[in-house]
C-alpha cells in the first residue's frame, strides 16, 4: 500500500513551503524554461558557471509540492558540481524516481534527494518531480526551447 | 419518493473495491461515470449473441444487430424527446458532435465577418472546433463573460447577439464550475435574432431530464460515457430541417445510397452522417444506459443529487482553508475547490491515498481557470450512486490535506 508519508516527507513539505534559491539570477550563463502542460506548472532554471562548475543556481516558478521541493533541493545539490557531475546526478535522480528497482538503498551520493524515492509509487506524479531536472539538463545543454513533460 | 442509493450502488460492480486499503470513493463523475451491470451485460450479450454488421446482410445476425442499433436510436430519441429518430446521429462523443456541426453546418454557412458566440465557461471541446472553423472561414469567435460566482452575464450575452452572429454554442452545465446555465433563456434570446443554438449537454444528461423539443435547441450534443454508458459513443441531436441541408461530415460506407466514379448519391438521414461501420456495441450499451437512467427516474436523480450537492458544499465550505470555485445559484453535481497554499495535484494525491478519486487540474477548461486566476482546482463531481458518507470521507480527506501541509 502506498503511504502518504513516503511521498510527502517532512523534507519535501519543508522545501515546498520554504523553497531555497527561488529567485532570479540576472547574470546567469545558462537558462531554460520547463512546463508541464498537464498541470500548468512552469519553472525557469538559471545557472551561473565558473570554470565549468555550477557556481550559482536558482529557479523561479510555482507548482505543486513535489515539483517545487524537487527544484529547491536540486539547486542545493547542484551547487559546486562540475558539468559531468551534474549530468551524472541528473541521471541518478531520474533513475530514483522512475525505475522499478526495489533493491534498497539509493546511491549515497543522492543525499537528501533520496527523499523522492517515494515518487516512483505515484506514476502520475513522476513528471512533477522531474520537471526542474529536465529543465536544468536543457539549460546545461545550451538549448533554448521550452522543455515540456508531454 | 425515496431513492435507495445502497440498492443503486449494487448495480455498479466497480464500486465494491478498495483503493489503498480503503473503500473506493469515486467522485470523478464529470470526467466519466461508472457502468452499471445492465450496460456491461448488454454489451457482452451483443457480442456473445448478435454481433454482425448493420444495414448490410440479409442474414439473421445482421438483422438482429440492425434492430438492436436502430432500437437504441429510438430509445435515445424518446430519452431526449426528439421529434424524429433520424434527428439522432451517433458519433464518438460530445467532441465529435460539436466538430461535426462546425465542419458541416458551420463551414457551409459561415464566411468572413460572421461570428460564433460561446461563453467564458466552455470546455475546450466547445472552443477549439470553433477556432478551427474561424481559421477556415474568416469568422470570429465571441465570448460571453461570467461573474465571480461562475454565472453567465445574461445581459452581456444578449448584447453580443447581432446580425453577424451565425451560431450560439453553450454548455448546459459547466464541467469545471457546476453552473447550470439558463439555457431556455439563452436559446429564446438567440432565436429572437434568428440564430440557431447548439447546447453542449455532456454534463447535463446524467443529472436532469432533457427535452430538446421543449428547449427548442437546434443542436444538442452529449456523450454516452458521462451517463453510465460506454466510452467512444455519443449523440448529436439536430433538428431535421437543419440536418437535411447539411453536407456530409465524413465520406465512406453506409452514408451513401449509390456510388459510381461519376456520381455518388448520399444516403438519407441520419445515415448520411454515420460513415463507416458504427460502434454497434457502443450504441447498444448506450441504449441500455438510457433505460437504466429511465428506470431510476431523472426527476428522482435530480432531487437526490441536489441534496447531496448541498451537503458536499456545506461540508467543504466548513473547512476554513477551502475556497469553493463556482458558487452559482443553480448548480449541478460539481464542487470545484482549492485548499489555500496547496496545489490541486497535491490535494488529488493525498485524497487518492485515502481511496478518494477526484480530478485535479484545469478540467479541459483553461480559460475558466484563467478567469479565476488559478492554475488548477480540485473537483469532486457527483453521480447518483454517491452517498453522504462518501462526502464525509471527502471532507475528512481534505482535512488530512490541511494537516499534511499545515
Amino acid at each position: 500500500m502506498a503511504g502518504l508519508d513516503d511521498l510527502y516527507q517532512e523534507l519535501i513539505v519543508d522545501h515546498y513551503k520554504r523553497p531555497r534559491n527561488r529567485r532570479a539570477l540576472p547574470d546567469a550563463d545558462r537558462t531554460a524554461e520547463g512546463n508541464n502542460p498537464l498541470c500548468g506548472d512552469r519553472v525557469s532554471v538559471y545557472v551561473k558557471l565558473e570554470n565549468d562548475r555550477v557556481k550559482d543556481i536558482a529557479f523561479e516558478g510555482a507548482g505543486c509540492a513535489i515539483s517545487t521541493a524537487s527544484a529547491s533541493l536540486m539547486t542545493e545539490a547542484m551547487r559546486g558540481r562540475t558539468l559531468p557531475e551534474a549530468k551524472a546526478l541528473f541521471e541518478e535522480f531520474h533513475r530514483l524516481v522512475t525505475s522499478e528497482r526495489t533493491d534498497g538503498e539509493p546511491a549515497a551520493r543522492l543525499g537528501k534527494l533520496a527523499a523522492f524515492a517515494g515518487v516512483r509509487k505515484y506514476p502520475a506524479r513522476v513528471k512533477c518531480a522531474i520537471l526542474a531536472w529536465h529543465t536544468l539538463d536543457a539549460a546545461l545543454a545550451g538549448g533554448r526551447d521550452v522543455v515540456s513533460t508531454e | 419518493m425515496s431513492f435507495d442509493v445502497e440498492e443503486v450502488r449494487k448495480n455498479f460492480p466497480i464500486l465494491a473495491q478498495q483503493i489503498n486499503g480503503r473503500p473506493l470513493v469515486y467522485l470523478d463523475n464529470a470526467a466519466t461515470t461508472q457502468k452499471p451491470r445492465a450496460v456491461i451485460e448488454a454489451i457482452r450479450g451483443y457480442y456473445e449473441m448478435d454481433n454482425s454488421n448493420v444495414h448490410r446482410g440479409v442474414h439473421a445476425l445482421s438483422v438482429r444487430a440492425t434492430e438492436a442499433y436502430e432500437g437504441a436510436r429510438r430509445t435515445v430519441q424518446r430519452f431526449i424527446h426528439a421529434a424524429h429518430p433520424e434527428e439522432i446521429v451517433f458519433v464518438r462523443g460530445t467532441t465529435e458532435a460539436i466538430n461535426l456541426v462546425a465542419q458541416s453546418y458551420g463551414r457551409s454557412r459561415l464566411s468572413a465577418g460572421d461570428e460564433i458566440l460561446i461563453s467564458a465557461m466552455e470546455h475546450h471541446s466547445n472552443i477549439v472546433p470553433w477556432q478551427i472553423l474561424c481559421e477556415q472561414t474568416g469568422a470570429s469567435l465571441r465570448v460571453a463573460p461570467i461573474n465571480d460566482a461562475g454565472e453567465l452575464l445574461i445581459d452581456e450575452y444578449e448584447k453580443l447577439l447581432g446580425p453577424r452572429t451565425k451560431l450560439v454554442s453553450i454548455g448546459y452545465v459547466s464541467n469545471a464550475l457546476g453552473t447550470v446555465n439558463p439555457i431556455r433563456e439563452i436559446i429564446a434570446s438567440a432565436h429572437r435574432h434568428g440564430i440557431p443554438v447548439l447546447v453542449d449537454g455532456a454534463q447535463a444528461v446524467a443529472h436532469m431530464s432533457v427535452d430538446v423539443n421543449a428547449l427548442d435547441c437546434d443542436f444538442f450534443a452529449f456523450s454516452g460515457h458521462k451517463m453510465f454508458g460506454p466510452t467512444g459513443i455519443g449523440v448529436l441531436y439536430a433538428k431535421r430541417a437543419l440536418l437535411e441541408h447539411m453536407p456530409p461530415y465524413q465520406g465512406g460506407g453506409d452514408m451513401i445510397s449509390s456510388v459510381s466514379f461519376e456520381k455518388t448519391t448520399y444516403n438519407t438521414l441520419p445515415y448520411r452522417f454515420e460513415a463507416g461501420t458504427p460502434d454497434v456495441a457502443g450504441v447498444v450499451g448506450l441504449g441500455a444506459a438510457v433505460q437504466y437512467l429511465q428506470g431510476l427516474g431523472l426527476e428522482r436523480i435530480s432531487a437526490y443529487e441536489a441534496d447531496l450537492l448541498g451537503y458536499a458544499t456545506e461540508s467543504l465550505a466548513a473547512i476554513p482553508q477551502v475556497r469553493l470555485i463556482g458558487t452559482a445559484r443553480h448548480k449541478a453535481s460539481v464542487v470545484s475547490f482549492i485548499v489555500e497554499g496547496v496545489h490541486a495535484h497535491d490535494v488529488g494525491t493525498v485524497l487518492d491515498c485515502e481511496g478518494i478519486a477526484v480530478r485535479s487540474g484545469h478540467h479541459c477548461a483553461q480559460p475558466v481557470m484563467q478567469r479565476f486566476g488559478l492554475p488548477a482546482t480540485a473537483r469532486a463531481s457527483l453521480a447518483c450512486y454517491n452517498t453522504r458518507s462518501e462526502i464525509d470521507a471527502l471532507a475528512a480527506g481534505v482535512r488530512k490535506v490541511v494537516e499534511v501541509f499545515g
